[in-house]
């Protein structure tokens, strides 16, 4: 029983450490994109994609309920406290797409915007 | 004082003389067997951000809504009502300072010689505690009234964060159109727009097209809203949807500018775009004249 409180202690770790950084996924050679939202910003609010490239957007939240919308990729997604929300995107083409908070988070509601920059760099 | 009447309103839009435009009808005008009809006119009054205090985008931010009730008051012929299509306040974290400006605001409003006052909220006001306080303050966010043989719809789209109207409301909706016959007059208020304007600013409702489904069958329907600051015309399928400008600051063009962001106070022309709305019923021509009175800078 110790053993095996060990072994899911050190997978939460794992993915607690995975979940820090821009790095492979757990879906085999995806890469995971972590974004923190915050009242008023995104973290980060530039977030480079290769077109082509399948990638997990792992959103979470450092305080309140918050929104993600980019329109032009067609992405959404609800950002609650305490919670993971995984979105997974494969970009079909290449540009500049903003997106933004689309759930009214309050005075600085209007400055979560960022963008998300589609290259066909390898 | 501008004004759109049908002629100018097809232009605005492209149509021509003939095309998809509806005014109302002129065989809505006559309405056998309904009392009190006959011509009348409302205000549309929005997006008054009381408590915003930034000086470089208004400087007169105390002020301004006090000028507009002066010029509200100095009107020859006063209204039937007024209608405040949302955002009477400025954001705030603060749930008691929220209420506090609510109050405030009420209390500037009774200054207004029309009595016959109604609001909805803007997300400013009720979009972090779902209108926990504007309800407090102000009763119901969505409800319907008559008035000289019109219809009047009051929408929510703000108490859900995510701007939609939500299901309930929608059924409550669908429930209000069916005591209604399809030449029956009717005018929409919302807060945000009901079709796609921009999203990308949240020029829009999530659901909206819900709505317009609803409305659609209807010959007569007209949509007033705010939130974007500025007068905007548009048509969907027959119904025309009209913004106002606003009475703190006005905002730019939708997708003109990458951000969304106030336009900075012009000291060479102080208040500009900033203005209210008077719409006047034209029963004999089957439509609606609606001037756009922007705010005096004296």
């Amino acid at each position: 029983m110790r053993r095996l409180t060990k072994v899911v202690g050190a997978a939460l770790l794992a993915v607690l450490i995975g979940a820090g950084q821009q790095g492979m996924g757990a879906q085999g050679a995806e890469r995971t994109v972590r974004i923190v939202a915050k009242k008023f910003e995104y973290q980060p609010n530039l977030i480079k994609l290769k077109r082509g490239e399948p990638v997990v957007l792992q959103f979470v939240s450092a305080d309140r309920l918050h929104g993600f919308s980019c329109p032009g990729l067609n992405i959404r997604a609800t950002i609650e406290p305490g919670k993971a929300t995984t979105v997974r995107v494969v970009p079909d083409k290449v540009g500049v797409f903003p997106f933004h908070c689309d759930l009214f988070c309050g005075e600085g509601h209007d400055e979560m915007t960022g963008n998300i920059a589609v290259s066909d760099e390898p | 004082m501008p004004k759109v009447n049908r002629r100018d309103f097809m232009r605005l839009m492209g149509l021509g003389t003939i095309g998809g435009a509806v005014f109302m009808s002129s065989g809505a005008s006559a309405m056998p067997g309904k009392k009190e009809t006959g011509d009348f006119y409302f205000l549309q009054l929005t997006d008054t951000h009381w408590g915003f205090s930034d000086p470089k985008v208004n400087p007169d931010f105390k002020g301004t809504l006090l000028k507009a009730v002066r010029q509200v008051n100095a009107l020859k012929l006063q209204p039937d009502f007024i209608m405040f299509t949302g955002d009477l306040t400025h954001t705030t974290e603060d749930a008691a300072e929220r209420k506090r400006r609510l109050l405030e605001f009420r209390e500037v409003i009774k200054h207004l010689k029309v009595k016959r006052l109604m609001f909805i909220p803007g997300e400013h006001d009720a979009s972090l505690d779902n209108g926990a306080v504007f309800k407090e303050v102000f009763g119901p966010t969505h409800y319907s009234f008559e008035h000289r043989g019109v219809h009047f719809l009051a929408l929510d789209n703000v108490s859900d964060p995510s701007g939609s109207l939500g299901e309930a409301q929608l059924n409550w909706l669908g429930g209000e159109l069916k005591k209604l016959d399809a030449d029956a007059r009717i005018v929409v208020f919302t807060h945000r727009p009901l079709f796609d304007l921009y999203p990308q600013w949240e020029w829009a409702t999530p659901d909206g097209a819900k709505a317009l489904e609803l409305l659609a069958p209807f010959n007569n329907v007209t949509v007033f809203y705010g939130h974007i600051h500025q007068i905007n015309a548009h048509v969907t399928g027959r119904i025309q949807h009209f913004s106002s400008k606003g009475l703190m600051y006005p905002l730019p063009a939708p997708g003109s500018q990458p951000k969304r962001a106030p336009v900075p106070w012009n000291p060479a022309i102080p208040y500009r775009g900033m203005g209210f709305r008077q719409v006047q019923t034209d029963l004999k021509d089957g439509e609606y004249v609606i001037t756009e009175t922007p705010l005096h800078r004296g």
